[in-house]
């Protein structure tokens, strides 16, 4: 293996590590072409279309060990084939491309995964989806647009109860929630009320202030 | 997460029929009821729990909270944490369980687990929770990696030198005090279970934590009346003020009369491998006037049988000023 060409004994950069078309041109250039050829489809399809999550289930490709279901999110009600270990969350993300529902721990450990399922909050990492067909759930998508936001969203906005951003969805679910059920009025409750939702950024404090906001002029 | 079969059922006997078929209702169980799954889902990823079908038992109708016979209160399997804590008689007549309830977790998790569900969580142990350890409770015959290991957690009370891992609810504390009945239905019929035989010491046998056999399905507890004029409490100790398992807990009822305490019942938590009643501090406060000398006495006589590991000795005198504390907690509401 002593005579490589000049080229391909070049040390990859980077990028060019992590690409997969120069891995093949410089496969292609050391005379590899079959293997080339039969990885070129691959390659073809490395960025594929976006699913279209909301089809006809019958026209959907049948992947082996995957079941079909309904899943009703923000009103709008989704046909979808899923692995039956699937839970509310990857099924969010991963096959609705709903992204505004962030996985932390996928434990129940931190909140950020906070949903509404029939209008109670719930860790959508610790739900299995199959098992959530008749349920309204709803996401901070479903809460409001950036055009018109809900109260609660505004409020983050207006007090910065956020650093990174990552948590704020989930809090954002949980302190709309919070809404109504029945919690006093001090500040005290509104942290009792969140200590689901954990803030790596530590931006508790604005956190509090946004929903006591709310809270007083609800 | 190893691949399952899902099914849902709509029948109590259904449910049961298609559990029967696991040879085990304990640990390695293939066949598992879901409930709330907050537990169970969690463990699936961890791969702890790995059975080949999960029945839904979302569909049964169980759960409602209604009254029970001589003014006791039915509780059914499937009553949400949320619903239980929030519930008027529960609030009124046995503060101690909505308080322990509202002390664990967090709502989105207290909305979506169920009575049966929190009855059966397994444990914390970090051991338990990460296959790359040995762990009798998860493996039988693995070895106790939290003896000797971080066990700062654990339990110190009713451990053996198979398993010293704790019972992890705030709930099953509150209804070991409230001396509650399991009611199950299971592949020989219904029969009913005393809280305090329902857990298992680990003893060699640390996988087998409740006597449920295969099939047996929780349809709902009842709680007995307490006598008119008892108070009851439940004050949860831990690492932080909110969203933590208990270090030590205590949830007491009373009852004094003519300045002495004439009804009492204590159990503790975050200390015990089961639900942790204790009769030796009942004993020591029955008749007796509601004094911090008698409140420590009592304390003293419930850890009396500690035996900390290597990093939890602290919990020796944790649990006994969180006893001391619930019981001045309730008698002065008296
Ligand atoms: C981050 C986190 C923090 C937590 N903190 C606390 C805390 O501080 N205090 C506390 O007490 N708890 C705490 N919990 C645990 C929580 O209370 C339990 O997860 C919950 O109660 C389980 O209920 P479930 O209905 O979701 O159970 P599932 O996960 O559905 O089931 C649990 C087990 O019970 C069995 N089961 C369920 N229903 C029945 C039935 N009817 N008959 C027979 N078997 C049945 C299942 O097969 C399974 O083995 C916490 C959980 C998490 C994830
Ligand atoms: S304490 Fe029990 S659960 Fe924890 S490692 Fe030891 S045997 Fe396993
Ligand atoms: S991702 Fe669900 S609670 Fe952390
Ligand atoms: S804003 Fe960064 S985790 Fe909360």
């Amino acid at each position: 293996m002593a005579e490589h060409t000049d080229d391909a004994s070049k040390p990859l950069t980077s990028l060019e590590k992590l690409s997969r078309r120069s891995f093949l041109s410089r496969a292609g250039a050391m005379g590899v072409a079959t293997a080339a050829a039969t990885v070129a489809p691959v390659v073809a399809s490395a960025e594929p279309e976006r699913p279209q999550p909301s089809g006809d289930p019958a026209a959907m490709p049948e992947i082996p060990g995957t079941i079909p279901i309904t899943l009703k999110v923000n009103g709008e009600t989704h046909q979808l084939r899923i692995d039956p270990r699937a839970t509310v969350l990857d099924t969010l993300r991963e096959t609705l491309h709903l992204t505004g529902t962030k996985k932390g721990c996928d434990h129940g450990q931190c909140g950020a995964c906070t949903v509404h399922v029939d209008g109670r909050r719930a860790n959508s990492c610790l739900l299995l989806a199959a098992m959530h067909q008749k349920a309204e759930i709803t996401t901070i998508e479903g809460l409001g647009t950036p055009e018109k936001m809900h109260p609660m969203q505004a409020a983050f906005v207006e007090h910065d109860g956020y650093q990174c951003g990552y948590c704020t969805s989930g809090q954002i679910m949980s302190a709309v929630a919070m809404l109504h059920e029945p919690w006093g009025d001090a500040d005290t409750d509104v942290k009792e009320a969140l200590s689901g939702n954990i803030c790596r950024c530590g931006a508790y404090p604005n956190i509090v202030a946004a929903v006591q906001s709310v809270r007083r002029h609800a | 997460m190893h691949p399952f079969d899902l099914i849902s059922v709509d029948s109590i006997q259904d449910a049961v029929k298609a559990q029967s078929s696991s040879p085990t209702a304990q640990q390695g169980a293939s066949v598992r009821y879901i409930a709330g799954g907050t537990n169970l889902i969690d463990y699936m990823k961890l791969n702890v729990e790995t059975p080949a079908k999960l029945v839904d038992i979302n569909g049964l109708n169980l759960t409602a909270i209604e009254p029970a016979a001589n003014g006791g209160l039915k509780i059914g399997a499937l009553a949400r944490n949320t619903d239980v804590a929030y519930h008027d008689t529960v609030k009124t007549q046995f503060p101690v369980l909505s308080l322990a309830i509202l002390s664990g977790a967090s709502t989105q998790l207290r909305n979506m687990a169920t009575t049966a569900g929190n009855l059966l969580q397994k444990t914390r142990c970090v051991y338990y929770r990460d296959t790359a350890y040995g762990c009798n409770k998860r493996q039988p015959g693995t070895g106790c990696s939290a003896i000797g290991g971080h066990n700062r957690i654990m339990a110190i009370l009713g451990t053996s030198d198979k398993c010293i891992a704790s019972n992890p609810s705030d709930q099953n504390v509150a209804l070991a005090a409230l001396d509650a009945t399991i009611h199950v239905t299971g592949a020989k019929g219904e029969h009913t279970i005393p809280i305090a035989q329902f857990y298992l010491l680990p003893g060699n046998t640390p996988e087998r934590e409740t006597v449920l056999e295969p099939g047996d399905l929780v349809t709902h507890i009842t709680i007995p009346a307490l006598p008119s004029g008892a108070k009851s409490y439940y004050l949860k100790l831990r690492d932080r003020t909110s969203y933590e398992f208990a270090l030590a807990s205590a949830a007491v009822v009373i009852k004094q009369s003519g300045g002495r305490i004439d009804f009492v019942r204590v159990a503790m938590g975050g200390v015990g491998t089961v639900p942790w009643r204790s009769h030796e501090a009942e004993k020591a406060l029955q008749g007796k006037v509601a004094t911090p000398a008698n409140f420590r006495t009592a304390a003293e006589a419930a850890l009396h049988g500690a035996r900390p590991q290597s990093q939890n000795g602290f919990k020796v005198e944790l649990a006994k000023r969180c006893l001391t504390h619930a019981l001045a907690e309730v008698t002065r509401q008296a």
